[in-house]
């Protein structure tokens, strides 16, 4: 979560457009943040590229091998049906990847757009503005994508609008701050005066000030999206079976805790808390090289 | 101050009418009319028309929403269609079972966080600071509900020492205080372990920048131990950013106590909205929507206001 302390402040701006260098040194020589890189990459090659390498269904149903543990047939066994968890693991993980990505993308697009538009409308349409999200952040996001995943039958450009439907807001919070704290700016006043558009002028002229801040809120967001999606899918509101979900093998390998059945538990929860270690230390390590280039 | 306390309290009044506009809403999105989930079986349009007209469904949506409205204000949120039952008497029975799980893990959670965070600053860059740091990442990363899962095997089936759900052993003739705490360690240890690591992390930082302070220095000119300028000097305002968090996390808080109480079937406010959401019963879904949304904005609020209290340097018009 971005806080109001690490957000640009107003007198910077100049700067912050020519400081390419000191960003690239500070993000990529970042020790953790090079891991978070690596772990993420890994991620990425086991759900997408792993599959090419271990054909074997993820959907199939072997009633002769149910409850395996892992063998050389099943590295990491099966679960009540007989479903071969790597490969569930591995298509699971794409699906997640893949509404992460787009509903932090969907929210970051529209969360910047609402903020942008509050930011430089009316006092009172602003106000107004920003009381909607007020209101949409005081019920815990979960609360409502229960619901709306009830309502729904979720596929996965449902799952993603549903997501994104949440987490816009804190975006649109960040970047309406932003675009306050940057609007009075003379070249700004400079731009109007010489009858520059709206929406150049917020294009243009506003967000590439605050562009940083909006890309590593939207970091954040794609951990936040991965881990709800793990979440409605372990409370059995995710995407549809036979779809693997790492949160849904997780419930259902809970049935089977008191059977020791590990490789029920222990896999899925590690691949969604290596997604969200990684995002979020690639997060931290943007941040911390915008924050840098930007005192 | 007090008014400052009034003006706020005022300001949150549209918020609320807010989270009630919205909650309202998204129940009407519902596909499908309530009275035919009602009837079920023995629908037939003539039945339909009836039960509408006595629930008062056949009224435009806004005179609808007023009646509700009135009803809330009454304390009157409904009827819960599965158990038959007023759901303010579901919430009343949910309620005081999260209450415990949460509160206990919140003031755990900001005592050792503020601990941790500020020993991790006074020792910034040390072995120790590094290693507590990936700790903290860790746990921070952590899915509520797989480590809820992973108590359940460690304490609860590997090590018996615990109980893995619910909240009395039903093999006792009288429930004891003991039996009943003891059900309480689990789901409370694991809210606990998801909220330190966070707070522990703004109390790092925060505790970092105080120890750089002017004022740190003149103390410890004077003389000062160093445990009474951590934990007397700086810590006085290194802690006034964990005030404000604690308003801003209530939100993530309910919804971890959602998934701990969901994996510890522990009978607690987010177990009842699990259960409504998964039984489509609206009125409880509606009930807990808007209790939660009231929940938030007066924590927002209580965060506000202490804040003021705590930082004379707030001065409020």
């Amino acid at each position: 979560m971005i806080q109001e302390s690490q957000l640009p402040r107003a007198g910077v701006v100049e700067n912050l457009v020519d400081g390419r260098p000191g960003f690239n040194r500070r993000f990529w020589r970042s020790g953790m943040t090079m891991l978070g890189l690596v772990m993420l990459l890994f991620l990425v090659l086991f759900s997408f590229v792993g599959p090419l390498f271990y054909p074997l269904s993820a959907t199939a149903t072997n009633l002769l091998a149910t409850d395996a543990s892992p063998s050389a047939q099943f590295p990491l066994g099966t679960d009540s049906v007989g479903h071969n968890v790597l490969a569930q693991l591995m298509v699971g993980g794409q699906s997640s990847l893949e509404v992460g990505f787009a509903a932090a993308a969907v929210a970051m697009l529209f969360g910047t757009l609402y903020g942008l538009i509050s930011g430089v409308a009316p006092a009172f349409v602003d106000s107004i503005m920003m009381r909607i999200v007020d209101i949409l952040l005081s019920i815990p996001s979960i609360f409502i994508l229960l619901f709306l995943n009830v309502v729904f039958t979720p596929s996965v450009g449902i799952m993603v609008l549903v997501l994104a439907s949440t987490s816009w807001l804190g975006v649109s919070r960040i970047v309406r701050g932003e675009t306050m704290s940057i609007k009075g700016q003379v070249y700004v006043e400079a731009a109007r005066a010489t009858g520059t558009g709206v929406w150049r002028i917020m294009l243009r002229y506003l967000l590439p000030n605050f562009i940083g801040t909006v890309l590593v809120a939207g970091t954040f967001q794609v951990a936040d999206a991965i881990l709800a999606m793990a979440g409605l899918s372990f409370l059995g509101l995710g995407l549809p079976p036979p779809t693997p979900n790492w949160g849904g093998m997780l419930s259902d390998g809970m049935n089977y805790m008191f059977q020791n059945s590990w490789w029920l538990i222990y896999p899925p929860g590690l691949c969604i808390l290596i997604a969200e270690v990684s995002i979020n230390l690639i997060g931290d390590g943007l941040r911390s090289a915008i924050e840098t280039r930007e005192r | 101050m007090i008014k400052y306390i009034i003006r706020r309290l005022l300001e949150a009044i549209p918020t609320v009418l807010g989270v009630t506009i919205l909650s309202f809403v998204l129940i009407h999105i519902v596909p499908g009319s309530p009275v035919r989930i009602l009837l079920g079986s023995h629908y037939t349009p003539y039945r339909a028309q009836l039960l509408s007209q006595s629930l008062g469904l056949n009224k435009p949506l806004g005179v609808q929403y007023f009646v509700w409205l009135g009803n809330l204000l009454h304390g009157n949120f409904g009827f819960s269609y599965t158990y038959n039952q007023p759901v303010v008497y579901l919430m009343l029975q949910a309620l005081p079972h999260t209450i415990i799980i949460v509160v206990v893990a919140v003031l755990l959670a900001h005592l050792f966080a503020v601990f941790l965070g500020s020993v991790q600053a006074y020792f910034e860059d040390t072995k120790f600071d590094r290693i507590v740091t990936v700790v903290n990442y860790f746990f921070y990363s952590m899915p509520t509900f797989w480590l809820a899962v992973l108590l359940i095997i460690f304490f609860a089936i590997d090590l018996p020492w615990f109980p893995a759900g619910g909240i009395v052993n039903t093999q006792l003739t009288t429930p004891t205080f003991v039996d009943w705490a003891r059900h309480l360690v689990l789901p409370i240890a694991a809210l606990f372990l998801v909220s330190v690591a966070g707070w522990a992390r703004y109390m790092r930082a925060s505790m970092r920048e105080a120890l750089l302070q002017d004022y740190v220095r003149t103390a410890r000119m004077k003389g000062a131990s160093e445990f009474r300028v951590i934990f007397v000097h700086a810590l006085r305002n290194s802690i006034l950013p964990l005030v404000t968090l604690f308003g801003l996390s209530l939100p993530s808080l309910l919804a971890g106590a959602l998934f701990v109480e969901e994996v510890f079937n522990y009978p607690g406010m987010g177990l009842l909205y699990w259960d409504a959401v998964n039984a489509r019963d609206f009125p409880v879904i509606l009930g807990v929507t808007v209790f939660i949304g009231l929940v938030t904005v007066l924590g927002n609020l209580i965060a506000d206001i202490l804040y003021g209290m705590i930082d004379p340097r707030i001065q409020y018009a």
